[in-house]
C-alpha cells in the first residue's frame, strides 16, 4: 500500500500503517512522529523526512528511510531493522535492546545512549559518517560502529565519547589517538577476533548502501570497551 | 487566573527562523506554516513570532508593541510616553478573530520618536533611554507590557498554538527579511500572553526551547545592571543578557555565545593559548551569565540572527542554507516546509553559534 502522508496527522498515519498489509510505502513524509512504533511483521518504506521517535519500541518490523531522520530513532527498540539513507538526529537508538540501526550518513549527539544487551539480544548500530558528542553515553551493551566516511575533515566523533560506558563495544574506523576517552574505558586496536564480530554486519551495511567492504576494511579500527579495573560503579557506590 | 510564578506546571517547545542574507522580503506565511509539523512540541499555551523589516514606512521610529489589561492602563501609559516621546502613530495591531485565540488583552502599537530634550536631560544615549522606558513600564505600570520596542521590527505573540497565533495576527500580510518563531510548551509556569516568546528589548528578540537551570543566578547578575525580570519566564533573562553583553559591553556575537554557552574547562584547556586566554577571561568575568540547562535559542536583531545550542546540546536544532536564505528549526521537517528541496541540513555542535548577517545596506 502507498500512503501520501501529506493528508495525515501523526495519529492517522500510524493508525493507517498499522492496518496495512505487510508492505507499506509512505510518500511525502514531513515530520510525522512515531512511525512504525511497536510494530512487527511489516516492511515500511519512508520517502521524505520522518518525525521524531521513528520506530520507537520497534518489535521486528523493517523500516527504510529515503531521506534524513530526526531525533530518537529506534527509541527502546526490541527487534527489527531501521536503515536510513541519509543522516539521523540526536539520541539515535536511545536505550535500544535489540535489532539494527544502519545510518548511511552522520548521526547527531548521544548516538546509542544507554543501549543494552541480554542473552540473545544484541543491538547493533552502524553509522557511516561521523557522530556528535557523547557517542555511546552510558552504554550498557550491544555494538556501535562508526565508519567515518565523508567526515568533511571533522573528527569521527565529537567530545566526551563513551562517557559512563559500562558494557558493550564501540568500534571507530580510525587510528586517531587524539580522541579523549574517560579513564573508565579502555581502547585498543581491533584484533581479528574483534573484527570477526562485526564483519557480517559491515557486509550487510555495504550491501544496503552500495559500499565496498574491502575499501572499508583497509583502515584500522579502534575498539572501546569498559575498563573493568576502573569501573564506573566505583564512582557511585562502594559495593 | 493564576499567573506565572503563582503556580508550577511540571511538564518542550519548538523554534524556527528564516533570514534572507540579501535582505529580500518574505511574507510571514512561510514561517507560520513551518510550525505545523512541530505542532506536538507545543501545547497551545503560547506561540509567537518576530518579524524584521516589517515597518519600512516607519523605520526611523521605535515600534512599541503593547499588551494592556484595560483602557485605563493604556491611557496612563500613553500619558507617560507623551512626557518624553512624540507618538508618531498609534493604532490597534490588526487581528483576525478566530475561535482558537481568545481572551486577548488590548493589543496596540505605537511608533515613537524620543524627544531630543528628554534624551539630553537624561544624559543617556538614545537606545539606553528607550530601554529604560521599557523597563519602567514593565516594572511600574501594572497591566501594561511592552512586547517589543525596536525599529522596523515587531513581536507578535499570544496564548495559542503558533499556527493559530500567526493567523490571528495576520502575519501573511507582513513582509520581512527575517522571521523567528516559537511554539510553547510551558514547563514550570502557566501560559499567559506576556509569557509567550519571543522576548524582546530594543531590536533584540529571543525564542527559546529549553529550561534554564541557572535562571536565578543569571537574574541576580543582570538585575545589578538596571534590568528587571518582570515576566517570570526564564527566557526573558537571555534577552537582557544579550542586550547587556552586545549593546552595553560591546561583545561580539561569538563572544556572547562563549559567555552563555561557555565551553567546559576541560575543553578550554585543549585550545590554542590565545583562544584559551580569551575563553578563560570571558568565563571568569561573566561567570554569572553562564546559562546552564538545556536550550536552543535564536537571537534576532536588526540585520541578522544567531542560533545557538547549550554546550551539551540537550535540545535539537538544525540549520540549512539555500540561495540567499538560511533556515533554522528544532526539526528538519519544519525547514522542509519553508524550502522542500533544501540540501545539506546540518546540526551545529553544542555551543557553536550560527551567525547570519544581512549584507550591509540591504535592510
Amino acid at each position: 500500500m502507498i500512503i501520501d502522508a501529506r493528508q495525515y496527522t501523526n495519529e492517522d498515519l500510524n493508525n493507517t500503517v498499522r492496518q496495512c498489509a505487510s508492505q507499506v510505502q509512505i510518500d511525502n513524509c514531513l515530520g510525522q512522529r512515531f512511525i512504525g512504533a511497536g510494530l512487527s511483521g511489516k516492511k515500511i518504506t519512508v520517502n521524505g523526512t520522518p518525525g521524531n521517535a521513528l520506530g520507537a519500541y520497534l518489535n521486528g518490523a523493517d523500516i527504510v528511510v529515503n531521506g534524513n531522520a530526526q531525533d530518537a530513532v529506534g527509541d527502546t527498540m526490541n527487534e527489527g531493522c531501521i536503515f536510513i539513507h541519509g543522516n539521523t538526529g540526536d539520541a539515535a537508538g536511545y536505550a535500544m535492546r535489540g535489532g539494527k540501526i544502519y545510518v548511511e550518513g552522520n548521526a547527531g549527539y548521544r548516538a546509542g545512549i544507554h543501549m543494552k544487551a541480554y542473552k540473545q539480544k544484541l543491538p547493533v548500530m552502524i553509522i557511516g559518517g561521523r557522530c556528535g558528542s557523547f557517542l555511546g553515553e552510558y552504554l550498557a551493551g550491544g555494538i556501535i560502529v562508526v565508519l567515518g566516511m565523508n567526515t568533511d575533515g571533522k573528527k569521527i566523533v565529537g567530545n566526551f565519547p563513551c562517557t559512563g560506558m559500562h558494557g558493550g563495544k564501540v568500534y571507530l574506523r580510525t587510528t586517531d589517538n587524539s580522541i579523549d576517552f574517560p579513564s573508565q574505558v579502555n581502547t585498543h586496536k581491533a584484533t581479528k577476533e574483534d573484527m570477526q564480530e562485526i564483519i557480517p554486519y559491515l557486509e550487510e551495511f555495504c550491501k544496503v548502501f552500495g559500499k565496498n567492504p574491502d575499501e572499508l576494511l583497509k583502515e584500522g579500527f579502534t575498539v572501546v570497551s569498559p575498563n573493568t579495573a576502573n569501573p564506573y560503579k566505583q564512582m557511585y557506590v562502594t559495593n | 487566573m493564576q499567573l506565572e510564578g503563582q503556580i508550577r506546571i511540571p511538564s518542550g517547545c519548538a523554534i524556527a527562523a528564516v533570514i534572507s542574507k540579501e535582505g529580500k522580503k518574505m511574507s510571514g506565511k512561510s514561517i507560520v506554516d513551518s510550525m505545523v509539523p512541530m505542532h506536538e512540541r507545543s501545547n497551545g499555551l503560547g506561540g509567537g513570532f518576530a518579524g524584521y523589516g516589517i515597518y519600512p514606512e516607519y523605520k526611523d521610529f521605535y515600534a512599541f508593541h503593547f499588551f494592556f489589561d484595560n483602557r485605563s492602563v493604556q491611557k496612563d501609559t500613553e500619558q507617560y510616553l507623551k512626557e518624553s516621546y512624540e507618538i508618531v502613530k498609534s493604532q490597534p495591531i490588526p487581528v483576525r478573530k478566530i475561535p482558537a485565540i481568545v481572551d486577548e488583552p488590548i493589543v496596540y502599537r505605537y511608533f515613537l520618536a524620543p524627544l531630543k530634550s528628554s534624551v539630553a536631560n537624561a544624559q543617556l544615549d538614545e537606545r539606553e533611554f528607550v530601554a529604560r522606558t521599557v523597563m519602567h513600564i514593565n516594572i511600574n505600570i501594572k497591566g501594561a507590557y511592552v512586547v517589543s520596542s525596536g525599529k522596523n521590527m515587531g513581536v507578535f505573540k499570544a496564548v495559542g498554538f503558533p499556527e493559530d497565533v500567526g493567523k490571528f495576527y495576520r502575519l501573511d500580510e507582513y513582509e520581512g527579511y527575517s522571521w523567528t518563531a516559537h511554539g510553547r510548551y510551558p514547563t514550570n509556569t502557566p501560559g499567559w500572553w506576556g509569557g509567550a516568546h519571543p522576548f524582546a528589548l530594543l531590536d533584540y528578540t529571543i525564542v527559546h526551547n529549553g529550561e534554564i537551570s541557572s535562571y536565578d543566578a543569571n537574574r541576580r547578575f543582570i538585575e545589578m545592571y538596571g534590568y528587571k525580570c518582570t515576566l517570570q519566564t526564564d527566557t526573558e533573562v537571555i534577552t537582557y543578557i544579550s542586550d547587556y553583553l552586545l549593546r552595553k559591553q560591546g561583545l561580539t556575537l561569538d563572544e556572547l555565545a562563549s559567555v552563555i554557552a561557555a565551553p567546559f574547562w576541560s575543553t578550554i584547556a585543549k585550545k590554542s593559548p590565545e583562544e584559551r586566554a580569551k575563553l578563560t577571561y570571558l568565563r571568569t568575568v561573566y561567570s554569572g551569565l553562564l546559562v546552564t540547562g538545556p536550550f536552543s535559542i535564536v537571537l534576532g536583531f536588526e540585520g541578522g540572527l544567531m542560533a545557538l545550542n547549550d554546550r551539551l546540546k540537550l535540545r535539537s536544532m538544525v540549520v540549512a542554507e539555500k540561495d540567499d536564505k538560511v533556515y533554522v528549526a528544532s526539526e528538519e521537517a519544519s525547514i522542509r516546509v519553508m524550502c522542500p528541496d533544501v540540501k545539506d541540513v546540518y546540526a551545529p555542535e553544542g555551543g557553536e553559534p550560527v551567525i547570519v548577517k544581512v549584507e550591509e545596506g540591504k535592510y
